[in-house]
């Protein structure tokens, strides 16, 4: 690097800065991941066969979340119904 | 009894065979005894590092298959007296490597051998699992870019779950952060990675940091392993970094740039 261009040069924001950030969220995600009971996906699965039955939902109406904390484990289900299954019962 | 060490990384090209060429050969030179093996069957190259690739004649495969025994497979490196390399084979496929199998072959070397250098190939396939399933320490090769970062994670995450110090309950693998292809210049700029970015993210014992150099190509070319260029950056990187593993207290040095003179500055270069 050149005289030149020291003066010239616009000193961007380094892209490492954003590849930390990518990274640390990216890892906190797959280690989330990684300690999730093996049968959450089965789970999900079989919830939404049996919520099929009554009311007509797709796959991403129903999430399911796993946290684990120091003494205990909490499963949350969450099933989003739609507009027209409220008159349909 | 050896010590199992696997060379791991998930993502390929990063440097694995170069650094278990020059760690085995590290470790070699300060008198231990010392089995390199090389994990890729299908696409063995170790031998090419290590400069011995026409004297190959059995392999891994063979040991295991009871077609040869260790020693008729075991390659004497020439260099130095306390290096030999198992090289894998070229043409079987990878299921050839059972667990079984594997798992005799590492206990034979472990009785006459103080280190075995488990060289693993790419991936999370079969060859990945079982080079590291037996290993007491592993040595996670790690390039200062998102997607090795990345890899090198999940392979912490498989260390931990999959291996047999996992399954049975015993002391954890010891896990090391090798970073390769350090160039303090551009994480100076900003544009790469640092050693205490990629050390907060994935939160390892630091072996060592291998800067870019050219010196490894040379190397590889000529089938030596980097680590006896000893006036070479990288060579000199690795003959730390097999310091450290065997416990010396050893300053990290090519971490930062080399300070321009003036004149450099000036008209670049």
């Amino acid at each position: 690097m050149g005289l030149l261009d020291y003066f010239l040069r616009t000193r961007p924001k380094g892209s490492a800065n954003v590849a930390k950030e990518r990274l640390q969220i990216l890892v906190a995600h797959d280690r989330a991941e990684r300690h999730r009971p093996p049968y959450l996906q089965k789970l999900q699965r079989e919830i939404l066969e049996v919520i099929r039955k009554y009311v007509e939902i797709d796959l991403s109406a129903v999430s399911v979340n796993y946290e684990q904390g120091d003494t205990h484990e909490v499963l949350e289900l969450n099933i989003v119904l739609p507009e027209a299954a409220r008159h349909r019962a | 009894m050896a010590r199992i060490i696997v060379i791991t990384s998930g993502k390929g090209g990063v440097g694995k065979t170069t650094t278990s060429a020059a760690l085995a050969m590290g470790l070699a030179q300060r008198g231990h005894r010392t089995a390199v093996v090389d994990f890729d069957v299908g696409l063995r190259n170790l031998d090419l590092i290590m400069g011995c690739e026409r004297r190959v004649v059995y392999d891994f495969v063979n040991v295991i298959n009871q077609e040869a025994n260790l020693n008729q497979a075991l390659i004497r490196d020439k260099r130095c007296d306390n290096l030999y390399v198992l090289p894998a084979s070229q043409t079987r496929d990878k299921d050839a490597l059972t667990k079984d199998g594997v798992g005799r072959v590492l206990d034979e070397l472990s009785q006459t051998f103080d280190y075995v250098v488990c060289d693993s190939p790419a991936g999370i396939e079969h060859g990945a699992t079982m080079a590291m399933y037996f290993a007491d320490d592993a040595v996670v090769v790690t390039n200062p870019e998102v997607s090795s970062v990345r890899d090198s994670d999940r392979m912490l995450g498989i260390l931990s779950s999959k291996s047999k110090r996992a399954e049975t309950n015993a002391e954890p693998i010891r896990e090391y952060l090798l970073l390769t292809r350090y160039d303090p210049l551009r994480v100076q700029s900003g544009e790469m990675l640092s050693v205490k970015d990629v050390q907060e993210i994935l939160s390892l014992s630091l072996l060592g940091v291998i800067p870019e150099s050219k010196a490894v190509l040379t190397a590889s070319n000529s089938g030596v392993p980097v680590i006896l260029d000893r006036e070479s950056d990288a060579g000199q990187a690795y003959g730390d970094a097999v310091g450290r593993y065997l416990g010396e207290d050893v300053q990290h040095r090519f971490i930062e740039a080399q300070k321009k003179g003036f004149f450099s500055r000036l008209f670049g270069g």
